[in-house]
């Protein structure tokens, strides 16, 4: 029993960009696997076209309820993520040095992605009640602090660092949006501000190392240093129309690494140059607005937030992975969303399209 | 949910959205500005720098740290070592510069052309390694003939380098690649395929502190491989610099005195537990570890009989023979067993049940107390004591005296050591203590086992007046820049279970062992005005028969009692103690007897000089065989 103003009201711009960037990411995944390799890696690609498939279902799964039913399960949807999180170091799988992953037959997934998406929803759910123009408080802040730290550390524990500061990243500025009291915003700074420093102050040399070698897991000049310059060479090389698709050098010669997840972007870039870089960043800038467009029009505090949210999350993950593809931040570990090679990573961010797909839709609808 | 709350609405959070957008698109403009510079600005560079994949990594080793002696002699360096790689890339064709190279190393040409195939899935622009450690003249070659070798690079590398070669092997172990268990295990998880670890010694036990940091430099290399600029460098970090406790000058004096023996001396401050020195003989080069052993090179190291891979002063597990009748003289007179007047009749032999226990001494001590017992390592008169103790009492001193488990020294392999009591033996055998193996235990036989560093740690408790001091072997380690970061500390574990009068009473015994005609170390008396105290030690391998002493038979080398010799001087005011263990050595007294007294000689008289130019020359004569 579809209401035909559902139908009237779909937001079909939201899924041509969608469709868009996926095709886009769809192309420069099989140049990253392919492009040079006397043994192309075609199960990589296979796997993340089935990967968009589910995706796909998913998403349209997630726009045919009303999305007001997310606030009645925020709850259990967050007490399954933090429960799957809990399960990753003892059932999780070891793959390159961390435990991320948990199997389910066949199929591994990754809960801290997931667990992104629950945070957003119970964040959501907690300030559409908290909420007030008076701003947050510290007590207000107390709640959604520990819903969020939680995941955070499961996930720094991994470790997965990349994942845990979108979390925090995304937290935050629902946070600030949300808007916290003046007093209190200074005082979380001024706060921050001073205890960072004091606690490094105390640490043991050895524990400091320890730290900055897990911040910068590669902090080996040949590492991290390396992997900087090449994704530069690589992106700059693209020049203004590209060497053109699976010409790209720097990748077919395996000098980038992790050229099929996190530096993507540097694939991408260096086939398609300047020209193809601009469309494919004004494709996220379009998204992005087209995101906060719909948090414009919602009409309810709920989806207000959780559409705000969404956005947030998406943004980020989009300014830390280009960011750090080209040099302007640290290497961390973080999706190009629809672009990234990931099963979890496509279906979390297509459910993320999905949930806006719903409020966009049901924006005129009145209980 | 429907509606909003009271205070915000629509508007407010739009005019909140507002701001974001706002932040959003600066945000897109940093980036768009960003692609615009690297692609546009900067483009032709990186496309240049992409169409030649110019750029080459190094790595920079760090300085390991190095190793003196507690005075400051350089006992461990590290020497430049010239690798020579090849990038395939750059080598093209690579088979007609192999055949140049293995002309000037060499080396067959197959054997190089192998390594090369060998890189399998890794990239041909990555340096292979073809050999490492080529000499001078090799690289004289190698350097004149650069322009028919594209592709070809020699880095300089630092190489672990032990200057004295044999010289406190055990102690200071050695260095050599890190295997693929290591790197899989997860402890080295900053090491790479290649990398050199402590693998033995001082250098495993302070691998972190010795090792510094790697450094990397990034280069543009022409067609021909060689550098034409450095695009980033960051420079390699050398590691912590380690003194150690021992003092040089006696740890190359005991090795002379061990040469061609097997067997251990270890040496120590009794007063703050430093050890002074550590050899254990036969030892091994660890250079040739650092240069890479073959496998036979290895199996036959292991292999051999008289295990030179071992640390015989820390390792080694032997019957504590008669030194342990220090033990069990301050177990009975604690326990009032006896006192310092209880005299036994020796003639000789003791019989116990339907045994007869023999003493060393064919035709007897005669009547002797504690003191003279000791003195002359009577055996009888410890029967009689062993007659009197129960076998825990006895196991609980001993235990109170440091044996029976590890020192704590802080190196690996340190065994325990074995001291028997009566629920040991129900576990291990699932039988009763019978009282006649009381009698072994107290003349340190039967099952007792006990390492020379338990037993130095024992004698220095003696001599310092009952503190069981933890022997260490780190004085101090500093940074490269003469920063002390961390200080060895002398860490006193307990106190003898005894009185003070019952130590005297077992010092006099002691003084008297080597001190008085009828002691059985005089031979170890070092004259010029020191006094030794010590106790002698034979211990049995095959067990004594009725009518015979064991000394006079002749026995295959290998069925030879272990000779032991525990002492500390000077007597009054101990500086040293010294423990001495020689396998197969025959007599306490007359094998291990000498060696502490020359030692003692050496450390209290600084002006008797070894020659340490001549390291593998023998300086010591064998003089002191002629005493007998």
């Amino acid at each position: 029993m579809i209401d035909r103003r559902l139908v009237q009201n779909f937001d079909w711009g939201l899924i041509g960009i969608t469709l868009a960037i996926s095709l886009l990411g769809i192309m420069t995944l099989f140049s990253a696997v392919t492009a040079g390799k006397s043994v192309p890696d075609e199960a990589i690609y296979l796997k993340q076209i089935v990967w968009y498939c589910v995706g796909f279902t998913a998403m349209t799964c997630s726009f045919l309820f009303n999305y007001k039913a997310l606030d009645r399960w925020a709850i259990a949807i967050y007490c399954l993520a933090v429960l799957l999180l809990l399960l990753v170091p003892f059932l999780g799988k070891y793959a390159g040095g961390s435990k991320r992953w948990l199997m389910v037959g066949p199929v591994s997934f990754q809960p801290s992605e997931f667990a992104k998406l629950a945070v957003i929803i119970i964040l959501a759910r907690y300030y559409s009640r908290a909420a007030s123009s008076k701003g947050l408080s510290f007590r207000d802040l107390f709640a959604p602090f520990l819903l969020s730290i939680a995941p955070f550390i499961f996930i720094v524990l991994q470790p997965d660092l990349g994942t845990a500061m979108m979390i925090f990243l995304t937290a935050a500025s629902i946070s600030l949006f949300v808007k916290i009291e003046r007093r209190t915003f200074i005082y979380l700074m001024s706060g921050g501000a001073v205890t960072i420093p004091l606690v490094w102050f105390f640490l043991k040399d050895y524990q400091k190392q320890r730290i900055l070698t897990f911040l910068n897991p590669d902090h080996d000049p040949l590492g991290a240093g390396y992997h900087i310059i090449q994704s530069k060479i690589a992106i700059g090389s693209g020049m203004i129309s590209g060497k053109g698709f699976l010409k790209g050098t720097q990748s077919a010669l395996s000098f980038l690494p992790e050229q099929h997840t996190d530096f993507i972007f540097s694939v991408f870039a260096e086939e398609w140059g300047f020209i193809g870089s601009l469309v494919l960043l004004l494709l996220f800038l379009m998204l992005v607005v087209w995101g906060f467009k719909i948090t414009y029009g919602c009409r309810d505090t709920f989806g207000t937030i959780l559409s705000f949210g969404i956005t947030a999350m998406l943004s980020w993950e989009v300014f830390v992975n280009i960011g750090m593809a080209m040099g302007l931040m640290p290497v961390v570990g973080v999706t190009l969303p629809f672009i990234s090679y990931g099963g979890s990573s496509i279906v979390v961010t297509m459910i993320s399209i999905g949930i806006l797909l719903n409020i966009s839709m049901r924006r005129f609808l009145f209980e | 949910m429907s509606k909003f709350i009271r205070t915000t609405d629509s508007e407010w959070f739009r005019l909140r959205l507002s701001v974001v957008m706002t932040l959003v698109t600066a945000a897109f403009v940093v980036i768009f500005l960003r692609m615009f510079y690297l692609q546009i600005l900067e483009g032709k560079e990186f496309r240049r720098l992409s169409e030649n994949n110019c750029i080459r990594l190094q790595t920079i080793l760090p300085q390991r740290g190095f190793v003196f002696d507690r005075n400051g002699a350089l006992l461990v360096d590290n020497r430049p070592s010239f690798n020579l790689s090849i990038i395939p890339d750059d080598a093209k064709p690579v088979e007609p510069v192999i055949d140049i190279l293995s002309r000037y190393l060499n080396v067959p040409a197959e054997e190089l052309m192998a390594k090369v195939r060998n890189i399998k899935g890794a990239s041909s622009f990555r340096p292979v390694l073809l050999k490492q450690d080529i000499g001078r003249d090799a690289l004289a070659l190698i350097e004149a003939h650069k322009y028919e070798l594209p592709g070809i690079s020699v880095d300089v590398q630092p190489r672990r380098y032990y200057l004295h070669r044999h010289s406190a092997a055990h102690l200071i172990g050695y260095l050599s690649e890190i295997n693929s268990s290591e790197l899989k295990g997860g402890k080295y998880t900053e090491y790479k395929s290649g990398d050199f670890i402590g693998k033995f010694g001082i250098e495993r036990e302070f691998e972190k502190y010795l090792k510094g940091k790697r450094g990397g430099r990034q280069v543009e290399v022409n067609a021909a491989g060689q550098v034409v600029r450095v695009l980033e460098n960051i420079n390699s970090e050398p590691g912590n610099n380690i003194y150690l406790t021992i003092d040089q000058r006696l740890q190359r004096k005991a090795e002379e005195l061990l040469k061609d023996k097997a067997g251990a001396v270890i040496a120590m401050e009794p007063s703050s537990g430093q050890i002074l020195a550590m050899a254990s003989s036969p030892a091994f080069d660890p250079n040739e570890f650092v240069c890479g052993l073959t496998h036979d090179e290895w199996n036959d190291l292991i292999s051999q009989p008289n295990r030179p891979m071992e640390n015989k002063a820390i390792k080694g597990e032997y019957p504590p023979a008669s030194t342990y009748k220090i033990v069990t003289a301050l177990a009975a007179l604690e326990e009032k067993v006896i006192d310092i007047n209880t005299s036994f009749y020796c003639p000789g032999y003791l019989k116990h049940g339907n045994r007869v226990f023999m003493c060393w001494k064919k035709g007897g001590h005669g009547s002797v107390n504690v003191v003279r017992a000791l003195a002359e390592s009577c055996d009888v008169f410890f029967y009689n004591v062993g007659q009197r103790l129960d076998i825990d009492k006895l196991a609980w001193y001993a235990k109170g005296c440091g044996l029976g488990a590890p020192t704590g020294i802080g190196l690996e392999q340190e065994s325990e050591g074995l001291i028997p009591s009566s629920i040991w033996k129900k576990k291990r055998f699932g039988q009763p203590w019978s009282s006649g193996e009381t009698l072994s235990a107290v003349i340190g036989q039967g099952y007792n086992l006990a390492t020379p560093v338990q037993m130095l740690v024992l004698t220095s408790a003696i001599a310092n007046g009952g503190k069981r001091v933890k022997p260490y072997v780190m004085k101090r380690i500093e940074t490269p820049g003469g920063q002390n970061i961390i200080n060895g500390e002398t860490e006193i574990v307990g106190n003898l279970p005894v009185s003070q009068n019952t130590l005297n009473i077992v010092k006099k015994g002691l003084w008297e062992v080597v001190n008085k005609d009828y002691g059985t170390a005089r031979i170890a008396r070092p004259g010029e005005g020191i006094e030794i105290s010590g106790k002698t030690g034979t211990a049995q391998i095959v067990g004594r028969k009725k009518n015979e002493t064991g000394y006079e038979r002749k026995l295959p080398d290998h069925f030879k009692p272990h000779a032991w010799f525990v002492s500390y001087a000077p007597s009054s005011d101990p500086k040293i103690a010294i423990s001495v263990i020689i396998e197969h050595g025959e007599h306490g007294s007359s094998a291990a007897g000498p060696i502490a007294r020359e030692l003692v000689k050496c450390y209290l008289n600084p002006e008797a000089v070894v020659d340490d130019n001549n390291p593998d020359t023998k300086v010591v004569s064998d003089a002191f065989y002629d005493e007998y």
